[in-house]
C-alpha cells in the first residue's frame, strides 16, 4: 500500500512521456468544428468608433464575426467586483485588448480574417507607469494599510533613518500550453466547455453570463493543464467564454486557441511592483520602525489585484518583526493588460520590501545582511512572533531553517573562499546571497477556503475519484489520490483519476494559493470516509465485531487487525456492501476552520498555518559586461509532513527556477504606445537548463509535521519556494557590492547598478 | 523524370501526401491535423520551445533533432520523421527513454515532455554536452534537474536506420503555390532566374516562421536543400570552404576539429539550438542580412567570402561588401550563394568570438563580437574587430581598429580602442537592451579581449569558470 507519504511519480507520467496524454487541443475535433481567432487593440488606451468587418466576412472560410452587440448576456467576465468587457466597448484599456472575435472552418481562416478587421480607434493619453497612475491617483485597488504601533514616531526616534525607493519587474507565466478552450452546443441551450483551467467553477460561471444563462446549463471539465501556474485562473474564463459565444452563434463546436503571442499580449501577468520606504534603525541593524508603500501595476481592469495586494502586505514583513510599522498596498491602473495571480500571488512580491530594507541596512551598518536579517526575525531577541496583523507565526522554524540552509551551504567556509577569488580575479566577481522566507497558507479571499469531492466506490472494488481541484502538471491528482488509497488501504492502481468537471464537484476554489491539496485531499478524505464507514458497518456485521475493529489495510479488510485470519478482500467487501443496498459512492466536503480577516481593521488570523523554507546561492559576474551565472544554491523547505516527497521536491526545484527567471532573465518589455514587444520565447527568456545551479542541493525540512491539523500533517509547497529565488538576486547585490538592485537583475541592470549606484556606495 | 507528390518516411513508414496538399504546411500542423499524431506540441510556433521538436533520421544513422513548426512538407520530402509516437517498441511498450524520463519524475504537466524525449533520442546517439543538446527544449514546471539527470544516463538504442530514396527533382503544386526541388546548380539557377520573388529555403530557421507564426502562404519556393554543389563542406590548409545550405551543425562538428575554428564553434555552440543548427545555415544568416546575425561578426573577423552564382556567371565578394544595409546585401534578384570561404586563422592570430545576451543559450545576440588581432614584435600589426547588434548592419569597427594599430596589447591600447569604438557603432535601444547598455558591453568586450589575451591562466567570463 502507497498511501500518503510515499514518492510515487505523477499519475500521468508515462503517457507525457510516449505523447499519449491529451491536452485540450489534442482531442479529435467533433465535425464541424469551427475554430476561432481574437481580433486584438494595437492601441493602449482610445475609444473604439468603428469596427470595420466586412472585408473579414467577405474572406473564404469566414462564418461569423462577433463583437459586444451579440453578446446574449452580459459583456462581463470579471471574477471579482466591477464589470470587465470580454469585448472593448467602447472604451479601449488596452494594446492587445480583444475587440472582436472571427469564427471560421479553419483555424488559419479566423486568423486571416482577424487580420482583415479594421478598427477605427481614437486614441487617448495612455498611463503607462506606476508613478504617473500614483501621480494621478488612479487605482484598480484604492491603498489600504497594515500598521501597527507608530511607524512615523518610531523612525523619528530611531538612532538612524534611510528612505530608498525600487521596482520589481512583472512576468510571463509561460505555460508551454497556451490558453485553449473547446466549447460544444448541446440541447436546450447547454454547453459543453473543455477548457484549460484552474478554475472550472469560475469558467462556468463566465460562460453563464456572457450567454445570459444559467450555471446548470454550463458544463465544464479539464483533465490536465500543460502548465497554469495562475495565468489559466481568471484569464481561462474569457477564453472559454469567447468559445461558448461562438458556439453559441453558430450551433456548431468552436475552438479558440491563442497562438503564443496573442496568448503573451491578451493575458495579464505577474504584477510589477513599486516600493518606496523609510525606515528608522540602530547600529546593530535593527529596524525599529517602517513605513512602506508597494505599489502594484494592477493594469486597466481590477481581475484578482485585491487579493495580490492582500498577501503583498501580509508579505512585506516576511520571516521579520518590525514593532512599529505600516504598509501602505495598492494596485495602480495603467493602460497595460490586467495583471493577475502568478505563483505566490504578491507576496514574493511583497518579500521584495523587507530584503531591500535588510540589504540597505546591513550596507549602512556595515554588516552581513543575513545578520541584519537574523536580528529581525520573527521571534529574534526582542523582536515579537506576531504579524503586524495578529497572527502567531513559529520563530523556532524561521531560526531552524535558516540555520540548516547555512550549515548545509557550508556557508562560512565558503564566505572565505569566495572572497579571496575576488581579491585575486581582475573583472569576475563572485558572491554569496541568502532567502529566508514564511508564506501563510490559505486563501485570502476567505470564502474560497472550501472544497468538494465525490468518490464512488464500484462493486468490482474499483474506486472512482473526482475533486474540484486541477492539475496543472503539479501532481495533485496523485496527491489527492493517496489520500484516498490512504483512507481505502488500497493500491494507487485501484482508484481511476479524473477530469475536474463542475457536473461531479460543484461550486469549486480555483486550484490555487498552494492550497489545492490542502483543500481537496480532506474533501476526499472525507467522502472516503464517509464510505468506508458504510463499508465498515457491513465487514462489522460480517465478522461479527465491533466496527471500530475493522481494519482497512493492503487491499483487504481485516478483522481485528492487519494481517490476522478473518479478511475480507476490499472488492469483496464492495460486492457485499451492493448486495446489501449500502451506498458506496459519497461526496465530501471541507472548509478551512479558524481563519478569519476583518478588512476594516486589517487585521485577524487569514492563514491556517506558514510554510517556512531557507536557501543560499552563490553568483558569479562578470564586471565587465555584467553577465552572471548562479553556480550553487541549496534549500531547506518546510513541507510538513509530506504527502508525496518526489512530487513535493519537484515543485520546489520547479518554483526556484521560475522564481530566477523573474529575478535575472525574463523581462517584459513594452514600447512607448504601450505594446507589449517580448511576445514569444525568441524575445522573452525563461530560464533554460544551463541556467539551473549546477550544484543544486533542494532537501524538505525533517521531522516538522504541521502543527495545524493539515491534511495528514503535509504542508503545501506550490508557491513559498518561489520566494527561495531571492537568494540569487541578493547573492548578485553581494557579488557586485551594491545592495540595490531593480529587478529583473538582468545583465544590463547588474552593469549599470555596478556603475551607478555602486560609485556611490564607494563615496559615503 | 520530376516527383510531384511529397513523400517522406514517418516513423518508419513510407507517407505520400495527397495531391495538391500546401507544401508550405508546417510538419507540426500536419502531424497534428491530417497525421492525427498530436503527441507533438505547439508550444510557441517559432522554433524556440521545443514542444514540437521531431527527429530527422539520416541514412548513416545520424539524428537531428528540428522544430516540426518551422519545418514545411516540401523540406521533408524524400527525407526520414520520427516522433513521440514513433519511439515504442514493437510490442507497443515505451521507450527505455520514455520509460526513464516518467520514473525519474522528468514530467510534470507534460506538454514539453514529447519534445524533449525526442531530444532525448537523438542525444544519445550523438553525444555532446548536455545543456547543448537541451538548449532548444524549455520546460517551465521542473526547474529540469530531473532531466538532466536522465539525460546523463541516456544509452543509444539499435533502431533501424532508414533506408532514404536518392535526391530527385521535384515540384510540388497546391492551388496558387509551386515548390521546386532542384537537383543541381543549373535547374536552381535557371529556375531563379525565372521566379526572383520565389523564397529561396533552405533549412527554414528564418522563412519557416513567416509560415509558422505569421502564416504566410508564399505562392513560389525554391527549396535548396537537394542541390549538392551547396551542401559541399571541405577543410583546405588555408581555410573552410562552406556550401551555403550546409547546416550549422555540420559546420560546428567540423570547426571543432579544425585548428583555428575553435573560437567560431563556441559561438556556434550558442546558436540558436541543436534543433535550429540542424537546419538553419550560413547562407541563410547571409542572406537576410541582419544586424545582429550571430555568425556575421566571425566572418567580418575573419575576412571571409561568399561565392555567388546565376547563370550570368559567378562572383566572390568579400563578406564585408556583400553586406550593404539594413536587411540588405548585394545578392542580385537571379543570384544565389553558393558557398562561403573562411580563411583559416594564423596560428599566432588571437581570434575571439564573443556574445552577450540575457540568456547564455538560444537568445538573440545584445552584442556580438568577433575579434582577430595579428602581432608582430609585440604589436598589433592587424585587427579585425566586428560587432553585430551596434548598428544597422554587421560591421567592423575601423576607427577602434586603429586605435590598436601598432600598440602594444595592453590595457591602455584597449581602453583607447573602447574610446574611439563609441564613434564606431550606433546602438538602438530595444527590449535586449538600452543603447547606452549596448555601447558599455562592447567597450566591454575590448577589455576582456586584454584579459583572454594576457591571463590565459584565468577564465575570462562566468562561462568559462568552473565551480
Amino acid at each position: 500500500m502507497k498511501g500518503a507519504g510515499a514518492a510515487l511519480r505523477h499519475d500521468s507520467a508515462l503517457k507525457h512521456t510516449t505523447g499519449e496524454a491529451r491536452f485540450a487541443d489534442d482531442l479529435a475535433e467533433a465535425a464541424g468544428t469551427l475554430h476561432a481567432a481574437l481580433v486584438l487593440s494595437d492601441v493602449a488606451h482610445g475609444t473604439l468608433l468603428s469596427l470595420d468587418t466586412e472585408a473579414a466576412r467577405a474572406m473564404p472560410g469566414v462564418v461569423a464575426v462577433l463583437g459586444p452587440r451579440d453578446i446574449p448576456g452580459a459583456n462581463d467576465i470579471a471574477a471579482i467586483g466591477q464589470a470587465e468587457p470580454l469585448f472593448a466597448d467602447p472604451l479601449v484599456e488596452f494594446a492587445g485588448q480583444p475587440l472582436a472575435l472571427v469564427v471560421a472552418t479553419t483555424r488559419d481562416a479566423a486568423l486571416l480574417g482577424a487580420a482583415a478587421v479594421r478598427a477605427g480607434i481614437t486614441p487617448l493619453e495612455p498611463v503607462l507607469s506606476i508613478e504617473r497612475a500614483l501621480e494621478l491617483d488612479q487605482h484598480v485597488v484604492a491603498p489600504q494599510t497594515m500598521a501597527r504601533g507608530d511607524a512615523a514616531r518610531a523612525i523619528a526616534a530611531a538612532p538612524r533613518r534611510m528612505e530608498a525607493e525600487f521596482r520589481a519587474g512583472g512576468q510571463e507565466h509561460f505555460y508551454l500550453e497556451g490558453q485553449v478552450a473547446i466549447a460544444s452546443p448541446g440541447e436546450d441551450g447547454e454547453i459543453a466547455v473543455v477548457a484549460s483551467t484552474q478554475h472550472p467553477s469560475e469558467v462556468q460561471h463566465v460562460v453563464a453570463r456572457v450567454l445570459g444563462g444559467a450555471c446548470n446549463g454550463v458544463t465544464v471539465t479539464c483533465r490536465r493543464m500543460g502548465g497554469g501556474f495562475g495565468g489559466k485562473e481568471s484569464n481561462a474564463s474569457w477564453v472559454a467564454a469567447a468559445a461558448a459565444l461562438a458556439a453559441r452563434h453558430t450551433g456548431r463546436p468552436v475552438k479558440l486557441r491563442l497562438a503564443r503571442r496573442a496568448d503573451m499580449i491578451a493575458t495579464g501577468k505577474r504584477h510589477p511592483f513599486l516600493y518606496r520606504w523609510t525606515a528608522g534603525f540602530d547600529d546593530q541593524g535593527r529596524v525599529l520602525g517602517l513605513q512602506a508603500l508597494l505599489a502594484a501595476d494592477g493594469g486597466w481592469s481590477l481581475d484578482m489585484s485585491g487579493g495580490v495586494v492582500f498577501r503583498a502586505i501580509t508579505h512585506a514583513l516576511n520571516c521579520c518583526d518590525v514593532a512599529d510599522v505600516s504598509v501602505t498596498g495598492c494596485a495602480v491602473k495603467t493602460n497595460t493588460v490586467s495583471h493577475t495571480a502568478f505563483r505566490g500571488f504578491g507576496g514574493p512580491q511583497g518579500a521584495l520590501l523587507m530584503e531591500d530594507v535588510v540589504h540597505r541596512i546591513a550596507a549602512a551598518c556595515r554588516l552581513p545582511p543575513e545578520e541584519v536579517r537574523a536580528r529581525n526575525f520573527l521571534g529574534a531577541a526582542g523582536k515579537g512572533e506576531e504579524t503586524p496583523y495578529g497572527q502567531k507565526v513559529e520563530g523556532d522554524l524561521i531560526a531552524r531553517v535558516w540555520a540548516e540552509a547555512k550549515r548545509d551551504s557550508d556557508w562560512d567556509r565558503r564566505r572565505g573562499e569566495i572572497a579571496a577569488f575576488n581579491a585575486t580575479h581582475p573583472t569576475l566577481r563572485r558572491g554569496l546571497g541568502s532567502m529566508v522566507l514564511a508564506f501563510g497558507i490559505s486563501f485570502g479571499v476567505m470564502h474560497l477556503n472550501q472544497a468538494g469531492a465525490l468518490v464512488h466506490v464500484y462493486s468490482d472494488g474499483s474506486i472512482r475519484l473526482a475533486h474540484g481541484g486541477t492539475e496543472m502538471g503539479q501532481g495533485l491528482f496523485v496527491k489527492v489520490a493517496q489520500v484516498v488509497c490512504d483512507v481505502f488501504g488500497v493500491d494507487l492502481d485501484r482508484i481511476a483519476i479524473t477530469a475536474t468537471s463542475t457536473a461531479e464537484v460543484p461550486n469549486t476554489a480555483p486550484t490555487a494559493a498552494s492550497t489545492g491539496s490542502d483543500l481537496n485531499g480532506w474533501a476526499a478524505h472525507n467522502a472516503a470516509q464517509t464510505i468506508k464507514g458504510r463499508m465498515a458497518e457491513v465487514a462489522a456485521r460480517r465478522f461479527g465485531i465491533a466496527v471500530e475493529a475493522v481494519v482497512f489495510a493492503d487491499n483487504r479488510v481485516w478483522a481485528e487487525q492487519a494481517g490476522g485470519n478473518r479478511f475480507l478482500e476490499f472488492a469483496e467487501l464492495a460486492k457485499l456492501c451492493f448486495l446489501e443496498r449500502v451506498s458506496l459512492s459519497s461526496t465530501g466536503f471541507y472548509r478551512t476552520p479558524d481563519i478569519h480577516w476583518d478588512r476594516a481593521t486589517m487585521r485577524g488570523e487569514p492563514f491556517f498555518y506558514f510554510s517556512y523554507g531557507a536557501a543560499v546561492s552563490e553568483v558569479i559576474v562578470d564586471t565587465l559586461t555584467g553577465e552572471h551565472r548562479c553556480l550553487r544554491t541549496d534549500i531547506v523547505q518546510d513541507c510538513g509532513r509530506s504527502l508525496n516527497p518526489a512530487v513535493d521536491r519537484g515543485q520546489i526545484e520547479g518554483a526556484f527556477v521560475q522564481g530566477m527567471g523573474w529575478l535575472t532573465c525574463e523581462e517584459l518589455w513594452w514600447d512607448g504606445q504601450g505594446r507589449l514587444r517580448t511576445v514569444g520565447p525568441s524575445t522573452y527568456k525563461i530560464p533554460g537548463s544551463r541556467d539551473v545551479p549546477p550544484i543544486f542541493n533542494v532537501r524538505l525540512l525533517e521531522g516538522a509535521p504541521a502543527r495545524s491539523e493539515t491534511i495528514f500533517r503535509s504542508k503545501a509547497v506550490g508557491e513559498p519556494p518561489v520566494l527561495l529565488a531571492i537568494s540569487v538576486a541578493n547573492a548578485l547585490k553581494d557579488a557586485i557590492g551594491v545592495p540595490a538592485l531593480d529587478l529583473p537583475a538582468t545583465p544590463e541592470r547588474v552593469l549599470m547598478a555596478l556603475r551607478g549606484d555602486g560609485e556611490k556606495i564607494a563615496r559615503d | 523524370m520530376i516527383a510531384t507528390a511529397i513523400g517522406f518516411l514517418l516513423n518508419g513508414r513510407q507517407v505520400s501526401l495527397p495531391p495538391g496538399t500546401s507544401p508550405t504546411t508546417s510538419l507540426l500542423d500536419w502531424l497534428r491535423g491530417p497525421g492525427a499524431l498530436p503527441g507533438t506540441k505547439e508550444g510557441c510556433a517559432e522554433g524556440d520551445c521545443g514542444a514540437c521538436t521531431v527527429v530527422l533520421e539520416a541514412g548513416d544513422g545520424a539524428r537531428t533533432p528540428i522544430n516540426a513548426c518551422l519545418t514545411l512538407l516540401g523540406q521533408v520530402h524524400g527525407q526520414a520523421i520520427r516522433t513521440v509516437e514513433g519511439l515504442r517498441g514493437a510490442d507497443g511498450s515505451p521507450h527505455p527513454i520514455q520509460r526513464a524520463m516518467a520514473e525519474s519524475d522528468g514530467t510534470q504537466c507534460g506538454f514539453c515532455t514529447p519534445g524533449i524525449v525526442m531530444t532525448a533520442w537523438a542525444h544519445a546517439r550523438e553525444g555532446g554536452e548536455v545543456h547543448e543538446a537541451l538548449a532548444g527544449n524549455l520546460c517551465r514546471c521542473t526547474g529540469y534537474r530531473p532531466i538532466l539527470d536522465v539525460f546523463a544516463t541516456l544509452a543509444d538504442d539499435a533502431a533501424a536506420t532508414p533506408v532514404l530514396p536518392a535526391p530527385q527533382a521535384a515540384c510540388f503544386e497546391a492551388p496558387g503555390q509551386v515548390f521546386h526541388r532542384p537537383v543541381t546548380l543549373a535547374a536552381l539557377l535557371a529556375l531563379r532566374a525565372a521566379h526572383p520573388q520565389a523564397w529561396l529555403l533552405a533549412g527554414g530557421t528564418d522563412l519557416g516562421l513567416r509560415v509558422s507564426d505569421h502564416r504566410e502562404r508564399p505562392a513560389e519556393v525554391i527549396c535548396l536543400l537537394g542541390v549538392p554543389e551547396l551542401h559541399a563542406l571541405r577543410a583546405m590548409p588555408d581555410g573552410i570552404e562552406a556550401g551555403a545550405a550546409v547546416p550549422y551543425a555540420r559546420l560546428l562538428a567540423l570547426f571543432r576539429q579544425e585548428p583555428g575554428f575553435a573560437p567560431f564553434a563556441t559561438l556556434l555552440a550558442r546558436l540558436g539550438s541543436r534543433q535550429i543548427r540542424g537546419l538553419g545555415t550560413l547562407g541563410g544568416n547571409l542572406g537576410t542580412a541582419s544586424p545582429i546575425g550571430d555568425a556575421l561578426p566571425p566572418l567580418l573577423a575573419l575576412g571571409a567570402s561568399v561565392t555567388l552564382a546565376s547563370s550570368r556567371g559567378t562572383r566572390v565578394l568579400a563578406v564585408a561588401d556583400f553586406l550593404r544595409g539594413y536587411r540588405v546585401n548585394d545578392l542580385a534578384p537571379d543570384e544565389v550563394v553558393v558557398s562561403v570561404s573562411l580563411p583559416r586563422p594564423d596560428p599566432a592570430d588571437i581570434f575571439v568570438c564573443e556574445k552577450i545576451s540575457k540568456r547564455h543559450d538560444q537568445d538573440i545576440a545584445t552584442v556580438g563580437a568577433a575579434f582577430r588581432l595579428r602581432l608582430a614584435s609585440d604589436r598589433v600589426a592587424e585587427a579585425w574587430l566586428a560587432f553585430g547588434g551596434v548598428g544597422p548592419m554587421a560591421a567592423r569597427a575601423k576607427r577602434a581598429e586603429a586605435a590598436l594599430a601598432g600598440r602594444r596589447l595592453d590595457a591602455d591600447a584597449l581602453e583607447a580602442a573602447a574610446s574611439a569604438l563609441a564613434s564606431d557603432i550606433a546602438p538602438l535601444s530595444d527590449w535586449r537592451g538600452t543603447a547606452a547598455y549596448r555601447l558599455m558591453v562592447a567597450q566591454g568586450l575590448l577589455r576582456r579581449l586584454h584579459l583572454r589575451a594576457s591571463r590565459p591562466d584565468l577564465p575570462a567570463d562566468v562561462a568559462g569558470y568552473d565551480p
